[in-house]
């Protein structure tokens, strides 16, 4: 499942990180930031308009993430197949 | 010996600069306070003097921002007319070691010196954080020192351990990680050295669970501003009538002593008193409104409203992250436009740079309060708010209104339309230090003052002369000021300008005030002393222009002023930033063009109106 469709505060685990285009330099930044495969992420809230941007928590550090900026994280969200 | 501190944005890296070298450079609770090198210097203990560079916040090496990129090039030894560092700094954050020890280990590779400073040490153990210091240690193969760069004497450890030596060298064991490799190398120190009771801070999700609200985090935002706003009209007011009475005594006092028609009498008292006087009262409001903004600054509340409003202005074509810098711009635009290095996206830079002149920085605040305190009414509305202050808070507003609107033709002009970053880490909250905030204000009212007694006394005294000669011929029946110099100028400007509803004096005004908004103020203190008979001084310019004005000239004032960049030193930095004449012409352009309209819109329909 996509980041970015994460119900509002369920434990998922990041799968992957995939670049929308070659060399993607905000893919990149969410691999530097830590969205690496095995941690956990949790979404933690939803902007006020369109809920977008999407509060995004990995490890102590909470992050401001666009939903595009999200999509690109493949995470598996605990208690769903 | 030069030493470099590097680490993760936000964590204490210019606290500790200033630990360390008794600076006083600002810091702030979010990410990208410092946008460029700083440098400065001190005496270790052994008497060798250390040289002390505090660099931009950076995740890592891949640079994606203008500040990132100084941190790269200076640790790489590839910033122009700078050798690379004898010893890197390298400081984390104690309560994010996920994170931060990524980078850590980035720096370790670039084969330099390297001490470990934890910062915030005292927030870590509250939160039942526990590092095993010397494990650290032994596993990164560099010192490990703790630091609490906010307490006096925090940063002893770090003073004595790169007094000691230069450490050695770590090999890196592999040349080229991949990010994987680095995070799996993260998790397997961490698993050996951190334990940790929870991931967050309690308080931090209580308070977001408001403040971030969909419905209740805008209603607070919206709230706080528009407090800010009353406060500052409504706080200010005893503070500034003192300081009227003040300068007005102090300048009978003085002029009291001199012949009343003497060229000294009247330089003092028309110049000096109604010119600077006209300015210096506004200082209590500058001084409330910085105490709001370092507040919410020192708080970690200002990424939080870059997090709600970040939806809306990318929309028009701007990016939350450009809340800050368009945030501290209504303090002033420069600091404003220098903060937008943090900004990722060059041409989400551009655009914030070019509407951050439209914010209203506290050198309007003068002009506006002169003119809205001589011409509206002071009458409650709906007995709660103030109607001075509604008028305040809808100029600020049009300025915020007419930013959002230049953005969006901005967006529709451009032509890349490829994806926009937004990604910004927000910060645990904080209790502002009241030392920091009294240093902070302290530093405000020095610059204002140095501003006065500089730019704006010089002016001032020019503009004296311009308007005192050459004196009138024998049997004049005007007023002096009509033959000066000044006064032709002022006149024929007025062409320009009447369809607007400026009379000469005021044209006059904004000529030295293009080099700061507020000169115009101190300007018109001397030309209507000049050009009055009375001993007119700076308490008097607000009933002065009361009558000699009309409601529509002091409304196209108004309006003149939301937009007009009477700043040479923004049209200067712009130029800094920017590398680019045109973008300056760009901005001087579009501004003028909007003042002169909405000045011209303003005036024929209120004139009309009445």
């Amino acid at each position: 499942m996509r980041l970015s469709d994460a119900p509002k505060g369920a434990n998922a685990v990041v799968q992957s990180v995939s670049d929308a285009h070659p060399a993607d330099p905000i893919a990149q930044r969410l691999r530097d930031l830590g969205f690496v495969a095995g941690e956990p992420v949790r979404l933690v809230a939803r902007g006020p308009l369109g809920g977008d941007p999407l509060l995004i928590q990995i490890g102590s550090t909470r992050f401001a993430l666009r939903k595009s900026e999200a999509a690109r994280v493949d995470v598996l969200v605990e208690g769903a197949a | 010996m030069r030493i470099a501190l590097v680490g993760n944005p936000n964590c204490g890296k210019t606290a500790l600069f200033n630990q360390l070298t008794g600076g006083r450079q600002k810091v702030a609770n979010y990410a990208g306070v410092t946008v460029e090198r700083k440098e400065g210097r001190f005496v270790a203990p052994s008497g060798r003097t250390l040289h002390i560079l505090d660099l931009p916040g950076a995740y890592s090496f891949e640079a994606t921002s203008p500040d990132e990129a100084i941190t790269r090039d200076v640790c790489h030894g590839r910033y122009p007319g700078e050798a690379a560092p004898d010893l890197i700094v390298c400081v984390a954050d104690a309560t994010n070691l996920r994170l931060h020890l990524r980078f850590v280990l980035e720096v370790r590779r670039l084969g330099r010196p390297v001490v470990l400073a934890l910062n915030m040490m005292d927030a870590a153990r509250r939160r039942g954080i526990a590092i095993d210091v010397a494990e650290l240690s032994r596993r990164l193969g560099v010192p490990v020192v703790e630091t609490v760069a906010v307490k006096r004497g925090g940063a002893k450890a770090l003073i004595a351990r790169i007094d000691e030596s230069v450490p050695d060298i770590v090999p890196a064991a592999i040349d080229q990680a991949s990010v994987e490799q680095l995070h799996t190398e993260v998790r397997s120190i961490l698993a050996a050295t951190v334990t940790t009771s929870r991931d967050t801070v309690a308080i931090d999700d209580a308070i977001d669970r408001w403040a971030l609200h969909p419905v209740f985090g805008l209603a607070i935002l919206a709230t706080l501003m528009f407090f800010i706003f009353q406060a500052v009209f409504s706080w200010a007011e005893p503070i500034m009538d003192a300081i009227e009475s003040g300068i007005a005594a102090l300048g009978v006092f003085v002029t009291g002593f001199l012949p009343a028609d003497s060229a000294l009498h009247s330089l003092l008292n028309d110049g000096l008193f109604a010119g600077l006087g006209a300015v210096l009262v506004f200082l209590p409001q500058i001084l409330i409104l910085f105490l709001f903004i370092l507040v919410l600054e020192e708080s970690g509340y200002l990424p939080r409203a870059a997090f709600l409003l970040d939806r809306m202005m990318f929309r028009v074509g701007l990016t939350g992250r450009a809340f800050i810098p368009l945030l501290s711009s209504f303090a002033c635009a420069i600091p404003g436009i220098m903060a937008t290095r943090s900004i990722q996206d060059p041409r989400d830079r551009l655009t914030t740079i070019l509407v951050a002149p439209l914010m209203t920085c506290s050198a309007r605040l003068p002009v506006y309060t002169l003119l809205i305190a001589a011409f509206i009414p002071s009458r409650s509305v709906w007995g709660v708010f103030n109607l001075q202050g509604i008028v305040l808070f809808t100029l600020y507003f049009a300025g915020i209104f007419s930013a959002l609107g230049v953005a969006f033709v901005m967006k529709r002009l451009r032509k890349d339309k490829s994806e926009h970053a937004l990604i910004m880490e927000l910060p645990s909250y904080r209790l502002p230090n009241v030392r920091d905030i009294g240093l902070g204000l302290w530093e405000r009212a020095m610059i204002f003052l140095k501003r006065v007694g500089g730019i704006i006394l010089a002016l001032t005294v020019l503009l004296w002369f311009l308007s005192s000669f050459p004196g009138p011929p024998d049997g004049a029946t005007q007023p002096a000021i009509d033959y000066s110099i000044a006064g032709r100028l002022g006149r024929m400007l007025e062409v320009i300008f009447a369809p607007i509803g400026f009379n000469w004096q005021i044209c006059i005004a904004l000529v030295p005030g293009l080099a700061a908004r507020e000169v115009a103020v101190a300007a018109l203190g001397t030309v209507y002393a000049m050009s009055g008979s009375d001993d007119s001084v700076a308490s008097q310019l607000g009933p002065l222009i009361a009558n000699q004005w009309s409601l529509a000239t002091a409304l196209s004032l108004l309006a003149w002023y939301v937009f007009a960049p009477q700043c040479m030193s923004t049209l200067a930095v712009i130029r800094r930033e920017t590398n680019s004449w045109r973008n300056v012409a760009v901005a001087a352009g579009y501004l003028f063009g909007l003042a002169y309209l909405a000045s011209l819109a303003t005036y024929q329909i209120a004139r009309a109106l009445s």
